[in-house]
């Protein structure tokens, strides 16, 4: 069997711009459009374009559905609003994280990681015995990153609608560069910026609108190598590499993003675990020599293995190389002294807090 | 473009370039589009004895860490120190200032590849 990697309808603009391209989730992505350090540097300095199609959108229009399935309290989230949250089997493992949006006209919108979007879809659906409608809307959809300190300015020069009162985890209906969008101040960038959705035929004309309009304030498109560079400096997890099936909220360090007070799936192990106590906790750590950890990499200790690297890479703002990890507890705290085995050599690393990188001036 | 007919090169996508019976390494202008941004390079001590073929060091770009092979063997005399500081220079000048280790004592390798035929096995291989 040929699985053929499916295209987003910005495809053809990324061969255009010169894109080296890769497979990620089932979809041929730009991984780099010049190098990651520049589009790194450029959405932390500037505003950097990313095409997201590849994530996926599910419509949930039942309350309780939802309710049932994502970790959070998603009545408590009022129209035009947005929270992160994970979705969990039975066991209180991750399924997938996702942003929940609370649609004006009733019912939620999960925007889930594109490799899980069928089995997302498929989960929610087995739960939603009679409750309201699951519909897989992602490849319907395209989805545009604008993010760096001057995403805000360039996307406001495009549209009329007030961007200065839609808040971090807001979002409104308006048109940029007069295609109708969802307007919604996300990210994964650790910036400040939108994320834009817009119909698939629309894809074309919206994005050459914002290189053409970014063009003064320095745009570039940049591709999944930065992305990975900017979110993990930003402390954010990457699921599949920082917590999967087999790795619970509370290990991942997301007790945040659960509302132990409201039932829903994986509630009950997750607090039995809570009960038990931890065997392990993501940490975040910076290496002390020039090392680079990588996904997968052990942790260790006076010789012994006690962890994993989830993630790892330079960090091209802070000049030195960082990394995810899980480690026991009791080596969770800032200031504790680990090995990471590279080539088998223990290399000095110190667990930091997370993030890594905070922007100057949030919002 | 610099001059490369002197150039020899691995199917591993090192080139070496002799001078005497010394040879400088590098790796290839393919080969560092492949990589990506190179951050780091682990590199052989002065003096140690590579065979051809033999791995010398690992390069590391941000995408992923890669082995590196000797495409002669020898000697080797010298190690590229600007790197350490400067390993962007492997992506911007893979023949010049980024080369990596310099050997002696070199003998030749029958198997390595004209730039020519480094071109054609480059294109069989990302066709």
């Amino acid at each position: 069997m040929v699985v053929t990697a499916a295209r987003t309808p910005l495809y053809e603009e990324h061969v255009r711009l010169g894109a080296q391209m890769t497979n990620f989730g089932g979809w041929v992505m730009p991984l780099q459009y010049s190098t990651i350090r520049e589009e790194h540097r450029t959405v932390r300095e500037a505003v950097g374009l990313f095409d997201l199609s590849h994530m996926g959108e599910l419509r949930v229009t039942d309350e309780s559905v939802a309710q049932r399935v994502v970790s959070r309290d998603v009545t408590r989230l009022r129209p035009g609003r947005i929270q992160y949250a994970v979705l969990c089997n039975d066991a209180g493992g991750i399924i997938d994280d996702v942003l929940v949006y609370a649609v004006a006209d009733g019912g939620y919108l999960l925007v889930v990681n594109a490799g899980n979007q069928d089995g997302d879809f498929d989960w929610i659906r087995a739960h939603a015995q009679g409750g309201g409608t699951v519909l897989n809307v992602g490849r319907d959809w395209t989805l545009v990153g604008v993010q760096g300190p001057r995403a805000v300015g360039l996307v406001q020069r495009l549209t009329s609608a007030e961007l200065g009162s839609v808040k971090y985890y807001a979002f409104v209906e308006g048109t940029v560069a007069d295609v109708a969008c969802v307007i919604s101040r996300t990210g994964y960038t650790g910036e400040d910026g939108f994320e834009l959705f817009c119909a698939n035929g629309d894809a074309v004309r919206l994005w050459r609108a914002l290189l053409e309009e970014g063009e003064r304030d320095g745009i570039r498109p940049a591709g999944l190598g930065a992305r990975d560079t900017l979110r993990l400096e930003a402390g954010m997890r990457l699921y599949g590499n920082d917590m999967d099936a087999d790795t619970n909220p509370l290990e991942a360090g997301l007790d945040w993003t659960l509302n132990l007070d409201k039932d829903f799936i994986g509630r009950d192990a997750i607090m039995r675990t809570r009960e038990q106590g931890l065997s392990r906790r993501l940490v975040g750590f910076k290496m002390l020599d020039r090392s680079i950890p990588r996904h997968g990499y052990n942790v260790v200790s006076k010789g012994e293995r006690v962890g994993t690297v989830t993630s790892g890479n330079v960090s091209f703002t802070l000049g030195y190389n960082i990394g995810m990890a899980y480690v026991p507890p009791a080596m969770a705290e800032p200031g504790t002294r680990l090995g990471v085995d590279v080539r088998g050599a223990a290399a000095p690393a110190e667990v930091v807090p997370l993030p890594f990188y905070k922007r100057p001036h949030p919002n | 473009m610099p001059d490369l007919s002197g150039m020899r090169f691995a199917e591993t996508h090192e080139w070496a370039k002799k001078d005497g019976e010394t040879a400088t390494v590098g790796i290839s202008e393919y080969a560092q589009s492949q990589l990506g941004d190179v951050i780091y390079l682990e590199l052989p001590a002065v003096g140690q004895q590579l065979d051809a073929g033999a791995r010398l060091g690992v390069i590391e770009s941000v995408k992923a860490a890669s082995d590196l092979y000797s495409p002669v063997g020898g000697e080797v005399t010298e190690v590229n120190a600007e790197l350490k500081d400067h390993p962007e220079y492997v992506n911007q000048d893979p023949y010049g200032k980024g080369w990596i280790i310099k050997l002696s004592a070199v003998k030749d390798n029958p198997k390595l590849l004209d730039q020519k035929a480094y071109d054609a096995f480059v294109e069989g291989q990302s066709r």
